[in-house]
């Protein structure tokens, strides 16, 4: 095989086995449909070094999910590699996969609202129940289980739920 | 065996990733000194949420400082390992908690500087303090929005939230002078493009001050003299305590992990 083939490989086996790493408190996103995984570089040495964006800047998360990809790609044959964190550009919600948010609203949480500009942040008026659909929905806290969700009840169902805000 | 201290070598970017991050740590700090006493449940997530933010900051600024410095600092040894005098936060995010009021009051003086100095700052010349503060603006707008709305409440609520809202507007008043204060070594980068002058954000922070001070039926102080010295390392005396609870793991264990 070339070089160039061989680091193709590589890079594919790499991002294969990358993809299957998963949000520790979302178990049903991977760091694909979350657009936490951004790139793999693979080094004229066949070093790899994986670039990952954190979500929120403290996110306690992106350790365990640094480790995880260090541990995948080892199982997959690839010893050694680096994981690199990225802050450019700033993630945002905008990059979570239409499968991510499908997948989010069936795991029960409401996935963010497209388009996470300025107005985005706080134009969010309703936000539709993942459980019953219904729009008579109310915030209770800005803050929830994790940096990234805010509280919300249904009016309806009178299910509590997660929403994960635009960012 | 207790660790010694070190000391940084603070060139102007060093010394300016060191204030900015020794602002999101102390406050975040604090913030997590609520954890488990809040008034309720969601608040009690609402704080520690925002001092997770907050220390999130703080940990990717450190990191710069010790890239700039070049001499080993990493983001622990930055936090863990300067006295107090070293310190380069602004005094208003030292206070301590005091009640409620008083923390959504120092947490509304900052966040209304914090929000549109961070967007400001998204077009530094220097991109890795443009990156952070994309991540950083985002942040603070949530951070703004909850200390505002919950000021709105407390100072038009009942008799007693309002005396005590005001009391906290009284009481921390003469710290937010600071925000706006530039040195040499700032000018130096302000010049370059690299920073932003915090004095061009007055008006902006006057306002949404007004805004929501008047919507919490508040009064604004009109005392004009105000406290400084935290950017030199003169602090108050209740940073000492902070950061004797904020250290005293790893000066007693240097680096003890878990």
């Amino acid at each position: 095989m070339s070089t160039a083939t061989i680091a193709s490989d590589l890079y594919q086996r790499a991002w294969d086995a990358a993809a299957t790493v998963t949000d520790p408190e979302i178990p049903v996103l991977t760091i694909v449909d979350l657009g936490v995984l951004r790139d793999i570089e693979v080094g004229a040495d066949g070093s790899v070094e994986v670039a990952i964006t954190p979500t929120y800047s403290g996110c306690p998360a992106m350790n365990v999910i640094a480790f995880e990809i260090e541990l995948a790609l080892a199982r997959a044959g690839l010893p050694g590699a680096r994981v690199r964190t990225v802050l450019s550009p700033a993630w945002t919600t905008d990059w979570m996969t239409e499968d991510g948010r499908r997948k989010l609203r069936e795991y029960g949480i409401a996935p963010p609202a497209p388009g996470a500009g300025r107005a985005a942040l706080f134009g969010v008026e309703s936000v539709p129940c993942p459980l019953c659909g219904s729009t008579d929905t109310e915030r209770l806290s800005e803050f929830g289980s994790t940096a990234c969700k805010a509280l919300w009840r249904c009016r309806a169902c009178r299910e509590p739920f997660d929403y994960f805000k635009c960012h | 065996m207790a660790t010694t201290s070190i000391t940084v070598a603070e060139t102007p970017v060093v010394l300016y990733a060191l204030r900015r991050g020794d602002d999101a740590l102390v406050l975040g700090h604090r913030l997590s000194e609520w954890t488990g006493y809040a008034p309720m449940l969601e608040e009690d997530m609402a704080l520690a949420n925002i001092g997770l933010d907050l220390i999130g900051q703080a940990r990717s600024l450190y990191t710069y400082a010790g890239e700039r410095e070049g001499a080993g600092h990493d983001e622990d040894k930055l936090a863990y390992l300067r006295d107090e005098r070293q310190y380069r936060n602004l005094l208003l995010v030292e206070q301590p908690n005091g009640d409620f009021a008083h923390t959504i009051v120092r947490q509304l003086f900052y966040s209304a500087f914090a929000d549109p100095y961070w967007r400001a700052m998204m077009r530094s010349a220097d991109a890795t303090l443009a990156a952070i503060a994309a991540k950083s603006e985002k942040e603070s707008a949530y951070h703004l929005r909850h200390a505002s709305e919950w000021l709105i409440r407390l100072g038009d609520g009942t008799d007693e939230s309002h005396r005590r809202a005001q009391d906290a507007v009284d009481a921390l008043w003469s710290y937010t002078g600071e925000l706006f204060e530039t040195d040499d070594a700032e000018r130096t980068l302000i010049a370059e493009g690299v920073a932003v002058d915090p004095a061009t954000l007055r008006a902006t922070w006057d306002a949404t001050i007004d805004r929501v001070l008047h919507e919490a039926t508040l009064a604004r102080p009109d005392s004009a003299w105000m406290q400084r010295g935290g950017r030199a390392g003169r602090h108050s005396e209740h940073l000492g305590h902070l950061l004797a609870e904020l250290q005293h793991l790893q000066r007693t264990y240097p680096g003890a992990t878990w």
